[in-house]
C-alpha cells in the first residue's frame, strides 16, 4: 500500500472580524441591528463594571475568593447573545457577562460568591447550569443537557464553556467524544485566556491550536479572536444553527488574556510579567467596542455616561439586596433528599439544641476564618 | 408468579420501568445489543430501542456526567457501571454533582438516577471484579446505597430506586446474579429504601449482614440452631445509606448481642456504622462486645485465594458463639 496523506473532512479555520482599532471587516459582519448592538455594549460595560466591584468586595472581606474575569468579557458574551431563552448555557466560573445576559439578578452571583448556595440556586426561567468549580467537569452536564434536546427533538441547543486548563481534564476528552459519537446539538467555547492559575498555555498541550482538537473528535473547530464581541457572535451563530439543523457540535477555540488574576488569592507576579500583560491591553473588547461604536454613530458619550451611571446604580442595589441576604443555618438538612431520612433529622434536632444554647453567637471555630482565606 | 434468578427479576423491574415512564434511559457499556454482560438488559434493545437503550464509549465518568445533564432535561437515567471497579472513574461526577445539585441548588435540579454495579466475590473473576466497596459511596453524603440479597428484593428494590428522587447507588451482588431463584411477582412490587428486614426471628443474637453474605449468613444461622441450640435473629440491611437504626436497635435490645457480616474490609466498612448505631442507642442492652465477620483489610486477592478471604458459614458460625457464651 503506498504511503499517503490521510484527509481529514473536518473543517478548521480561524476567524476575526472587529480589530483593535474598531474597524469591521464588512464580509464577514454579523449585520447586528443598532438596538443589538447597544444591548450588547450595555452588557459588556455593566458586566466589567460588575467585576471591578466584585473585587473590591473581596478586598473588603465582604467576599470570599473571587475570579475576576477582566479582558474576556467578549468570549462568554458573544455566544450567550446568540442562544434562545429555552437553549441552555453552562458555564465554568469565568462567565459572568454570560450569566448576566441570560438573566442572573447581580445579587445571586454576589451570594455565590459569598458562600452561600442561593448563589446557586438557578432563578426561575433561566435553562443555565450554575457556576461549576471541578475544572471541565461541567463539559459533560452540557454534554447532557444537549443530549436530552436531541432525545426530545425541540431543535433546542446548549452551549458549553471551559478554559485551556480545563481541555487538559479526561472529563474533557470523555464530554468531546461523547458529544461527536451522538453528534449532540453542543456548541463548546473554550476561553483560551492563556493561564491556567501560573500554567502558560504552551505548556498546557502540545497542540498548535485548541480549535484543532475537535478533529480527533470528528467535528469542525474554529479558533476566534476572543476579545471580537463580533467574531464570537458570528462563530456561535454558525454553530447553534448547525446543531439545530441536526449538523452536530463545534468547537469554538476563543483566543483571549486574563489580564487579571486567577482568583484573588494568586499572585501572577510570580509567574509572568507585566510586560506580557500589557501587549494585550490594547487588545481589550470593550476598548475596541466602544472605538467601533463611536465610529458608526450608534453610541456617542453622552449615551455611554448614562450606561455607567445605570451599570453603578444596579450594582449597588445588587450588593445592598445580596448583604440584606440572611443564610438558614438549618437550610442544608432540608435540601440533602427530597424527604430527611431518620438518622438525618435526629442529627437536625442535635443541630438545633446547640443553636439553641449557643443563641445568637457565632461558632467558635478555633481559628480566624479570614486568616485562613488570606493565606490560601 | 414465576420463579426467577436475580438476573431475571433486575430485567423485569428495569423493563417495567422503561414501559410506565418515557423518561426512563438506560445507559452503559454494551447494555444494547450485547444485552450486558451479565444478560441483566436482556431483550431491552430490542424491545425499546436505541434511544432508551444506549450503549456508550469506553467512558465510566461521561456515563455518570452526562446522566447529571439529562436530569436536569427531565430525563430519568439508569446507569450502569459494568463492574463496580471500573465505577471509580466516575467516583468525581458522582460525588461533585450526582450527590450534590438538590443541595446546590436549593432543589431546582434534582439528580433522580440509578447508578447500578455489579460487586463482590465468589464467581472466579479477573483483578479488580471482586471488591466490595460499598462503604465509600455510603459516607458521601446526598446518595443512597441499595444492596439486594435475592430475586424478590432486587426486583422490588430497584423499582423502589428507579422510582426515588434522589440519586441510588444500585450494588448488586454478582455472586446472587444466577445461584438461586425464588418467587417473584407478576405485578409490580416495591419495597421501602431504608429499611431492613428481619428474615429470621430468633432470640439469641442479631446477626446483621447484606448482599451475597446473606446466604452463609443463614446457612450458619441454621446451623446454629441446629448444632448448637443457638436461636439467631438474622436482619438484612437492604439499605447500607440510610440504615435502619431503628429495626437494628429494636433486635439487639432484644437479644443483647450482635454480630455483624459483611465481604467488605473490616476497618471503616458497613460493620463499624453498624456497631456506632447500636453503641449510640443501646449500650445498656449489650451482653457481650460486637463481633464483625467481614473481608480482612487487605486488597480482595486474586480468585485463587478468594474463597479464604470472604466470610464464610464456618467464620459466622464461630463469631456467634463466641458472642453467645461470653
Amino acid at each position: 500500500m503506498p504511503r499517503e496523506k490521510i484527509k481529514l473532512d473536518m473543517k478548521l479555520e480561524s476567524l476575526s472580524i472587529l480589530d483593535s482599532e474598531g474597524n469591521v471587516d464588512e464580509a464577514l459582519d454579523p449585520k447586528l441591528s443598532d438596538a443589538d448592538l447597544r444591548r450588547l455594549f450595555k452588557a459588556m460595560v455593566t458586566a466589567r463594571r460588575f467585576d471591578e466591584r466584585l473585587l473590591k468586595l473581596q478586598r473588603q472581606g465582604r467576599i470570599g475568593t473571587y475570579g475576576p474575569c477582566l479582558g474576556q468579557e467578549a468570549a462568554s458574551l458573544g455566544p450567550a447573545f446568540v442562544l434562545q431563552k429555552d437553549d441552555w448555557l453552562v458555564p465554568s466560573f469565568r462567565e459572568t457577562a454570560a450569566m448576566l445576559w441570560r438573566g442572573w439578578p447581580m445579587d445571586k452571583i454576589i451570594l455565590w460568591w459569598g458562600g452561600n448556595e442561593e448563589g446557586s440556586s438557578v432563578p426561575e426561567g433561566v435553562n443555565d447550569l450554575p457556576i461549576c468549580v471541578p475544572v471541565a467537569s461541567q463539559v459533560l452536564h452540557a454534554g447532557g443537557v444537549a443530549w436530552g434536546c436531541k432525545l426530545k427533538g425541540t431543535q433546542n441547543v446548549a452551549i458549553g464553556f471551559c478554559g485551556d486548563g480545563g481541555t487538559s481534564e479526561g472529563d474533557f476528552h470523555e464530554g468531546m467524544n461523547c458529544a461527536g459519537v451522538y453528534q449532540l446539538p453542543l456548541v463548546m467555547v473554550i476561553q483560551n485566556n492563556h493561564w491556567a492559575i501560573s500554567l502558560p498555555r504552551e505548556k498546557q498541550t502540545a497542540a498548535k491550536t485548541i480549535a484543532q482538537k475537535a478533529a480527533a473528535y470528528g467535528f469542525d473547530g474554529i479558533q476566534v479572536d476572543g476579545n471580537d464581541i463580533l467574531a464570537m457572535v458570528s462563530a456561535t451563530q454558525e454553530a447553534v444553527a448547525k446543531a439545530r439543523a441536526g449538523g452536530g457540535p463545534t468547537l469554538i477555540e476563543a483566543v483571549t488574556y486574563r489580564i487579571g488574576v486567577h482568583t484573588t488569592a494568586d499572585d501572577p507576579k510570580k509567574y509572568r510579567t507585566e510586560e506580557q500583560v500589557e501587549c494585550w491591553k490594547p487588545k481589550d473588547p470593550l476598548v475596541r467596542f466602544w472605538k467601533y461604536l463611536k465610529k458608526r454613530k450608534v453610541l456617542d458619550e453622552k449615551a455611554r455616561d448614562l450606561i455607567e451611571e445605570e451599570a453603578t446604580a444596579d450594582i449597588n442595589a445588587a450588593i445592598e439586596r445580596a448583604e440584606g441576604y440572611q443564610p438558614d443555618p438549618a437550610a442544608p438538612f432540608q435540601h440533602c433528599f427530597a424527604t430527611m431520612p431518620p438518622y438525618l433529622k435526629t442529627q437536625l434536632n442535635e443541630f438545633h439544641a446547640y443553636m439553641a444554647e449557643n443563641g445568637e453567637g457565632e461558632p467558635e471555630t478555633g481559628s480566624d476564618a479570614r486568616e485562613l482565606t488570606r493565606n490560601h | 408468579m414465576a420463579q426467577l434468578t436475580m438476573v431475571k427479576a433486575l430485567n423485569l423491574a428495569l423493563r417495567e420501568a422503561l414501559l410506565e415512564d418515557n423518561r426512563t434511559l438506560i445507559i452503559g457499556e454494551d447494555v444494547g445489543p450485547d444485552e450486558g454482560v451479565f444478560r441483566v438488559t436482556e431483550g431491552l434493545w430490542k424491545e425499546f430501542g436505541e434511544n432508551r437503550v444506549i450503549d456508550t464509549p469506553v467512558a465510566e465518568s461521561a456515563i455518570a456526567g452526562l446522566a447529571v445533564g439529562l436530569c436536569m432535561n427531565g430525563f430519568k437515567p439508569i446507569c450502569e457501571m459494568q463492574f463496580s471497579g471500573f465505577g471509580y472513574h466516575a467516583f468525581h461526577q458522582i460525588e461533585n454533582h450526582v450527590a450534590r445539585f438538590r443541595n446546590r441548588t436549593r432543589g431546582r435540579y434534582t439528580m433522580s438516577m440509578v447508578i447500578r454495579m455489579p460487586y463482590g466475590a465468589g464467581i472466579r473473576a479477573i483483578e479488580h471484579h471482586s471488591e466490595s466497596r460499598e462503604a465509600i459511596w455510603a459516607h458521601l453524603p446526598g446518595l443512597k446505597v441499595v444492596i439486594p440479597s435475592g430475586p424478590r428484593n432486587a426486583r422490588a428494590l430497584l423499582r423502589a430506586s428507579i422510582l426515588d428522587p434522589d440519586p441510588v447507588i444500585f450494588y448488586e451482588p454478582k455472586a446472587s446474579y444466577r445461584a438461586f431463584r425464588e418467587e417473584v411477582p407478576d405485578e409490580p412490587e416495591t419495597m421501602p429504601i431504608g429499611k431492613a428486614q428481619v428474615v429470621r426471628s430468633g432470640s439469641d443474637l442479631t446477626i446483621v449482614s447484606y448482599g451475597a453474605s446473606m446466604r452463609p449468613t443463614l446457612d450458619a444461622a441454621e446451623e446454629l440452631a441446629e448444632e448448637h441450640g443457638i436461636d439467631a435473629e438474622v436482619i438484612d440491611l437492604l439499605t447500607v445509606a440510610p440504615m435502619d437504626s431503628e429495626t437494628i436497635n429494636a433486635s439487639v435490645r432484644k437479644t443483647g448481642r450482635a454480630v455483624i457480616v459483611h465481604e467488605a474490609p473490616r476497618s471503616c466498612g458497613p460493620g463499624a456504622e453498624v456497631i456506632s448505631r447500636i453503641v449510640e442507642s443501646s449500650l445498656m442492652y449489650l451482653e457481650a462486645p460486637i463481633k464483625r465477620v467481614t473481608g480482612y483489610d487487605l486488597t480482595m486477592p486474586f480468585f485463587a485465594l478468594e474463597k479464604y478471604y470472604m466470610p464464610d458459614v464456618k467464620k459466622v458460625v464461630s463469631a456467634a458463639r463466641e458472642v453467645v457464651s461470653f
